[in-house]
């Protein structure tokens, strides 16, 4: 088994839902994914972010630490939420990721763990 | 048994035609491709040390087999005593291989669908088929695609990185995935002769190497996969498109296109084994796309001459394509079918509204076709446009005598090439 990070994607700035009746449909799909990842025994954590301008950076390679306001990287793209699951091999997560992918309604980038 | 002569060519040859197939069989049992093909190596140079003298072993795929799981063996256990890790000495303690029936071609298709995997960058897949089951140096490799030595190490390292870290499955797909998943591997296959046949780089047309190369992975597809049809008619394609490629380039270098070739040249060896392999398709009545090609290339190939081509046939064929994968690139292509059985108005009223500018073949289609109307300005622009787009010598100098011998009254038919 490998564990991989399913990360979504979204664009800063353009609603990931074109109306309140899809994004609580997504939900309901995302919940329903999480749901059967936990059956299937491969749930490892999931989570929901809140958008990249909450975010806060800490520098502590120097001698005093430094805390800036806003993302690590300015970009258009952010990330949303992930998933980190167990599967046997890529094809296995590249089929999950598919499926998160759906319910949830952006794209999902699967990235392995290192090993132990 | 008499001993064959094994010069530094023979071994090469040998390990050329063993090394997929040893190479998978090392990685179902070792689960680590670096592993299998430095063992691969070190068995390599072995053989050069030892068949010179003894000679070609009876059974030189076999020989490779056991001298490289030797070398792996070996140094797995030395690694184990030296560090005791234990997940390596694991390894060494796993059930033993099953015989070397039956498991084996399933070995090489195994590993055909790892190398073709989506998750990795075409040049990769490309790069990987032809080092793993071809058995190609990285120097051959990366010759090939013209890149540098290093540019072509790196590409596999990373490919072969990913493949590892990521988990990529050593494993046929799940019939659910099976149908994409072929559909993946018969592009890199055709990818890699399309590379061979029309050379977009370089200053010959045709590169043999790769050409034979993918005719020889196509036959190693169908040898595992017969009842795919698809596999049957991307080989047919490939060897009948292949039986031209003497006739295709002068003695000067230049190209000569499909209408004016000296069909005394072609190769009728391939032809006969190309028409076999349609009907076989024909009989399984399956069609797709590369089926519907190797038939249209069947009958060009039916043809003594140009001017007797079936060409009410081709379009026919081109229609079940255009049915079965609708592309600018099929309907220009039957366009230029159409020219010949309807005349090249109807052909250019075709063409006009596809969207393929920056398409070179496009414009050499539509010069062609505007020439046979006698409207020379409007050929040579398009010729200029398609001479502009070409990335082949070769082939630019041809668009450059066609727009040189442009004349008013022009009118005779040029074919596609």
């Amino acid at each position: 088994m490998t564990q991989y990070l399913l990360s979504v994607h979204m664009i800063e700035g353009q609603d990931a839902y074109p109306d309140e009746a899809t994004m609580h449909a997504a939900y309901a799909a995302t919940d329903a994914f999480n749901t059967e990842l936990q059956n299937a025994g491969l749930f490892v954590f999931a989570g929901g972010l809140h958008p990249a301008t909450t975010a806060t950076v800490v520098d502590g390679t120097k001698d005093e630490t430094l805390i800036t306001d806003g993302p690590f990287a300015e970009s258009k793209e952010r990330l949303g939420g992930f998933w980190v699951i167990e599967a046997a091999d890529l094809d296995a997560a590249l089929a999950w990721a598919a499926k998160g992918s759906k319910a949830c309604g952006a794209p999902v980038e699967v990235r392995p763990f290192q090993g132990e | 048994m008499a001993h064959q002569q094994a010069d530094a060519a023979a071994i090469t040859r040998v390990f050329r035609e063993e090394s997929g197939r040893v190479i998978a069989g090392l990685v179902r049992r070792f689960g680590d491709i670096d592993l299998a093909e430095e063992a691969v190596q070190e068995a390599f140079i072995a053989a050069t040390q030892h068949w010179p003298t003894a000679g070609l072993p009876p059974n030189p795929g076999g020989w490779i087999t056991t001298t490289a799981r030797n070398r792996i063996i070996d140094r797995l256990r030395r690694e184990a005593l030296r560090d005791d890790r234990s997940r390596e000495s694991a390894v060494l303690f796993q059930s033993d291989e099953p015989a070397d029936t039956g498991a084996v071609s399933d070995d090489r298709l195994r590993l055909i669908f790892t190398c073709c995997h989506p998750a990795l960058a075409v040049p990769s897949r490309v790069a990987l088929t032809l080092r793993l089951l071809g058995g190609l140096e990285t120097r051959e490799i990366a010759a090939a695609f013209l890149v540098s030595e290093a540019t072509m190490a790196q590409r596999i390292v990373r490919a072969k990185a990913k493949i590892k870290a990521a988990n990529i499955p050593y494993k046929v797909p799940s019939d659910s995935e099976l149908p994409d998943r072929v559909r993946g591997v018969l592009a890199v296959i055709y990818l890699i002769f399309n590379e061979g046949h029309r050379a977009s780089t370089g200053g010959e047309l045709i590169r043999e190497d790769l050409c034979a190369e993918a005719i020889r992975l196509a036959r190693v597809l169908v040898g595992l996969m017969p009842d795919e049809p698809e596999a049957v008619g991307l080989l047919a394609l490939l060897v009948l498109t292949r039986s031209r490629s003497r006739a295709r380039t002068a003695t000067d270098g230049t190209m000569v296109a499909l209408g004016e070739q000296d069909r005394s040249l072609w190769d009728a060896a391939l032809i006969a084994e190309g028409h076999a392999l349609v009907r076989a398709c024909l009989r399984r009545n399956q069609p797709g796309p590369y089926q519907l090609q190797a038939a249209i290339n069947a009958v060009h190939a039916d043809a003594g001459s140009a001017e007797v081509t079936d060409w009410r046939q081709i379009v026919q064929l081109y229609d079940l394509l255009l049915a079965l994968s609708p592309s600018p690139v099929v309907a220009l292509n039957r366009a230029a079918a159409v020219a010949e059985t309807d005349g090249a108005d109807v052909a250019l009223a075709l063409i006009e509204a596809l969207d393929l500018d920056a398409y070179q073949p496009y414009h050499a289609v539509r010069a062609d076709l505007l020439r046979r109307l006698g409207r020379t300005v409007d050929a040579a622009a398009a010729y200029r446009r398609a001479a502009d787009l070409s990335n082949n010598p070769v082939e630019r100098d041809f668009l450059d005598r066609r727009l040189a011998a442009l004349s008013p009254d022009s009118s005779r038919s040029n074919g596609p090439q």
